[in-house]
């Protein structure tokens, strides 16, 4: 009995969490003219395959939108912010949690706060800020500006990491007669391997995700990010492609969540840090 | 042995260089902006032209007499609370299931993760799919359960779009609260759960009366996080309705940026957006008493 209630839980939360995406399979694979039949008609059911499944969708994406040009803009911001943020963040991260003392810590919890100042006050400035420096409508801008959402959460990230890196494999290059600059060059990269990982990885989940600065900053088609483009410019007119669209959201949206779960535990420590001892 | 002094042995020095391109970002890039982002709301500068005129308090003057203003306002708010409550339940629910075990875990983890790794404005774009005037499942759905015998016309009528919003809110924090509580569950010693059960306290009284109260710091941060990213929130109004019909379902955020960027006024979006700072502070305040009491219990 307590397992029955069990399963229909987890299976209610499952339907809950899940059904857009199911939503988004379906639509991708559908017919128009089993796509477009009023939600009244109470004879055609939505929710499977009335006719067979289609690949037009898929090619209209491809083939004739803008679609594969905005995975390119996204890829190559995501791999400038990535390295901006890895050389910003990690050794920031370092130097809070083994050079800086007691201060390190209160000096990071700043940082950190940082990441709260939402993109929705700062955008204002921004868009005045990005003009000036010339760089509205461009990719430029946000490279420039990704990074002020990642290096605070990254800093805190690595910080957090180091902690739980025992402090002894440093100590005892420093016996063996390194200087402190060269534990950090030589023996401190090694240790923090699988905390530049994370940090590439949330970098990549943030700019993938971010909507309110590319929406500011870029006005034209061809320089827009996948989630900038799907929503704003694939519609165009008053057609609404939902194939393609829904296409385009599935296709995203699964290669993130793979990387995500694989990592979440990870970025769950770094907000739960202070509130979560463990 | 007198210890060597040379530069690369000084941590002082070496943690500043290490530091130093961190902090400046921060100073420059997100410290000079938020300063900005408060003096513009005090001036007439437009998107148009680099001129800044001091403008007194007639932006707030402006927008406080503004009922499309005091509206948005009102939504943030409703919106905020609304999802969290939302997400607190179902959070600590989802939770109790998911620290057991049961077959496909692995597999229902994934799912319930999607709503939080999905990019807000495609989940936005689906729902906007989903909550179609004509096509929408859910009424196909409701109407086939013999539920709903008129038309929910989602995103057409101000109350259901509001409701509509708060909904999509919620699914795509509750699974983030999940894990956070998760987190904190996994973190209780076994031994107090287990002194319970010796007691004689049952599953609910063991809920409500041992873990409940030892999650609260935990549920604290996932509702401290989940009110900052719904307050602050663009994405999911302006593509769900756009702060429509007739600037009903407008949220600070969306119609901060339909008057400071797609108007051009910088100034009163700025004011706008500045109303979201009491949202924040609250936060950052409860946040740091939490992270003190941690300190002060570790």
């Amino acid at each position: 009995m307590k397992r029955v209630a069990l399963y229909a839980a987890a299976l209610g939360f499952v339907v809950f969490a899940g059904f857009p995406f199911y939503w988004m399979l379906v639509t991708t694979f559908k017919q128009n003219r089993d796509l477009y039949v009023g939600a009244s008609d109470l004879s055609h059911i939505p929710w499977i395959f009335n006719d067979p499944p289609t690949l037009e969708h898929v090619k209209l994406l491809f083939g004739q939108t803008d679609f594969p040009r905005w995975v390119l803009n996204t890829l190559l911001v995501v791999a400038a912010v990535v390295v901006i943020t890895v050389a910003v963040a990690v050794p920031a991260g370092y130097s809070l949690a083994r050079l800086a003392g007691r201060w390190g810590e209160r000096m990071g919890m700043g940082i950190f706060f940082t990441y709260l100042i939402p993109p929705t006050l700062l955008f204002v400035p921004f868009s005045r800020l990005v003009s000036l420096l010339g760089l509205q409508n461009s990719l430029a801008s946000l490279i420039l500006i990704y990074p002020t959402m990642t290096i605070p959460f990254c800093t805190w990230l690595v910080m957090g990491f180091l902690r739980s890196v025992p402090w002894e494999i440093e100590e005892q290059a420093m016996i063996d007669g390194y200087s402190r600059l060269a534990v950090i060059l030589k023996v401190a990269p090694r240790l923090i391997v699988p905390g530049i990982l994370t940090v590439v990885v949330f970098t990549f989940t943030l700019v993938m995700q971010e909507f309110v600065y590319a929406l500011t900053f870029i006005s034209s088609v061809e320089k827009m990010t996948v989630s900038l483009g799907v929503p704003i410019a694939l519609v165009r007119g008053d057609v609404y492609h939902w194939g393609a669209l829904m296409a385009a959201a599935l296709f995203t949206s699964i290669p993130l969540a793979v990387v995500y779960n694989l990592f979440i535990d990870r970025f769950i420590q770094g907000f739960t840090m202070g509130a979560v001892k463990g | 042995m007198t210890p060597r002094r040379t530069l690369a042995d000084r941590e002082d020095v070496l943690g500043g260089v290490m530091l130093t391109p961190a902090l400046a970002y921060v100073i420059l890039l997100v410290g000079v902006p938020f300063v900005l982002a408060i003096v513009l709301s005090f001036s007439d500068a437009t998107a148009g032209s680099l001129r800044f005129g001091w403008a007194g308090v007639r932006n707030y003057a402006a927008i406080l007499a503004d009922p499309i203003f005091l509206r948005a306002l009102r939504n943030t708010a409703v919106v905020t609370i609304g999802s969290q409550l939302l997400v607190v339940v179902l959070a600590t629910a989802a939770a109790q299931v998911f620290r057991a075990t049961f077959r496909g875990k692995r597999f229902a983890r994934f799912v319930l993760l999607l709503p939080w790794a999905v990019p807000v404005s495609l989940a936005a774009i689906a729902w906007t799919w989903i909550f179609d005037s004509t096509f929408s499942v859910i009424n196909w759905t409701l109407k086939a359960a013999g539920l709903l015998h008129g038309w929910l016309y989602w995103l057409g009528e101000p109350a259901l779009a509001l409701l509509a919003i708060i909904i999509v809110q919620a699914w795509r924090i509750f699974p983030f609260a999940t894990v956070i509580v998760l987190a904190g569950l996994s973190s209780i010693p076994q031994e107090i759960v287990e002194a319970a059960i010796v007691d004689g306290a049952g599953f609910w009284r063991r809920l409500f009366q041992v873990e409940l109260p030892l999650l609260l710091p935990v549920v604290t941060v996932a509702v401290l996080f989940g009110v900052v990213y719904t307050a602050t929130d663009l994405g999911v109004v302006y593509i769900l309705t756009g702060g429509g019909p007739a600037n009903t379902t407008h949220v600070l955020p969306t119609l901060a940026f339909q008057r400071g960027i797609l108007g051009a006024d910088l100034g009163q979006g700025a004011a706008i957006a500045v109303f979201l700072l009491p949202f924040l502070i609250v936060v950052a305040f409860a946040m740091l008493r939490l992270a003190r009491r941690a300190e002060v219990g570790a």
